[in-house]
């Protein structure tokens, strides 16, 4: 029988829903950590280095 | 694609910038959705930013991180970093080509009629130094005598820094003009150099200097969403070659770590080798082949 050339298997990728979940961990553990309210308390602040005079 | 690319970029450009009353408070956002990472490079001192930048974040933290550890307080990136990565993972530089206010702005820049002109391939490896050491080693290593860091990239190199919050800043509140020095004429010749440039070339600070794309491009090959190249169908006739606003050469390097998946080269090529796969799954069906356009006389 002729293959339909247009047929193409699909293969489902795993490595990015690795990523995805290792990072999901990691911004886990850092929010268990309280580290959103430090970077809250930082980004309501004006930074002086970042406009260029700290 | 080209005209929803622009309407996307405009979107999460006013979407990161949503703070309009500072003209009247004179001062930044200061409101709980700062703790949401922007997805490009966006200073979180700009007075319009409603979100935080992660190449900022990441830089206060590492500079902080001796005091905070003495502190018993384990601030340490994790939340910053993953974050990014979640980001990363799922678009990669996608974000570059679609969420970003100064690549947005690049782009605009580089519509300026002028001469063109290439960007030599090996300096894009600038921008993995500064990754590597503006945002992480001198931040976390190079430390005052009270332990602290400081924001290398922010304080010495971030261009999008002194367009959105230096500039802005000084007009705003007048009692910080006083302060100005040499490290704003720095800043301010940085911007200028990279404005001039961005005029004359395609995206050079994307391509040449910024570590947050730098962070992005290295899940190229591992990203949920990205471009795959049929070769049964490429002919290798280098039209995406032309049209590639990074310099890919996408027959050549399907995986390229500097490609934004602007989607440019998909329209470009006349065979349909070029799609969008996620995780693997074609988007939307092979479209089948499209003739070129070629005429008889
Ligand atoms: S390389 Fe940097 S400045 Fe350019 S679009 Fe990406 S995040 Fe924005
Ligand atoms: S390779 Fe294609 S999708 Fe990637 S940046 Fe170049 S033109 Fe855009």
């Amino acid at each position: 029988m002729k293959k339909n050339k247009n047929t193409r298997k699909v293969t489902i990728r795993k490595a990015p829903f690795i990523a995805i979940f290792i990072f999901f961990v990691l911004g886990a553990v850092g929010i268990s950590l309280g580290e959103p309210s430090r970077v809250l308390e930082q980004a309501t602040q004006i930074c002086l280095s970042c406009i260029g005079i700290g | 694609m080209e005209f929803i690319r622009k309407w996307v970029q405009a979107l999460f450009f006013l979407i990161t910038n949503g703070y309009w009353s500072f003209p009247v408070s004179r001062g930044i956002y200061q409101g709980p959705l700062k703790v949401i990472c922007s997805p490009g490079l966006n200073c979180y001192s700009c007075p319009a930013a409603t979100s935080y930048c992660p190449l900022g974040a990441l830089q206060q933290l590492m500079g902080g991180i001796r005091l905070a550890l003495e502190n018993g307080q384990f601030y340490v990136g994790f939340y910053v970093i993953g974050a990014m990565g979640i980001l990363g993972s799922f678009v990669g530089r996608m974000i570059c080509g679609w969420a970003c206010p100064f690549g947005l702005f690049q782009e605009l820049l580089h519509k300026i009629p002028s001469p063109k002109f290439g960007i030599w391939r090996p300096l894009r490896f600038i921008k993995y130094a500064m990754l590597l050491f503006m945002v992480v080693l001198l931040p976390l290593f190079a430390v005052d005598a009270f332990g602290f860091g400081q924001t290398w990239f922010c304080k010495y190199i971030c261009p999008a820094g002194t367009l959105e919050a230096g500039l802005p800043m000084i007009i705003l509140q007048p009692g910080l003009r006083a302060s100005l020095g040499l490290l704003f004429l720095n800043k301010l010749v940085i911007l200028v150099f990279f404005i001039g440039w961005a005029v004359l070339a395609s995206r050079p600070f994307c391509r040449t200097a910024c570590p947050l794309g730098a962070f992005y491009a290295l899940f190229s090959k591992i990203k949920l969403v990205k471009l795959r190249l049929d070769t049964d169908r490429c002919t290798n006739c280098e039209a995406c070659h032309d049209v590639c606003p990074m310099g890919v050469h996408f027959n050549e390097s399907p995986e390229d770590m500097e490609c934004i998946s602007c989607l440019a080269c998909t329209k470009a090529c006349n065979f349909n080798a070029i799609s969008l796969e996620i995780g693997g799954v074609p988007l939307a069906g092979q479209a089948p082949y499209k003739p070129p356009n070629v005429q008889l006389e």
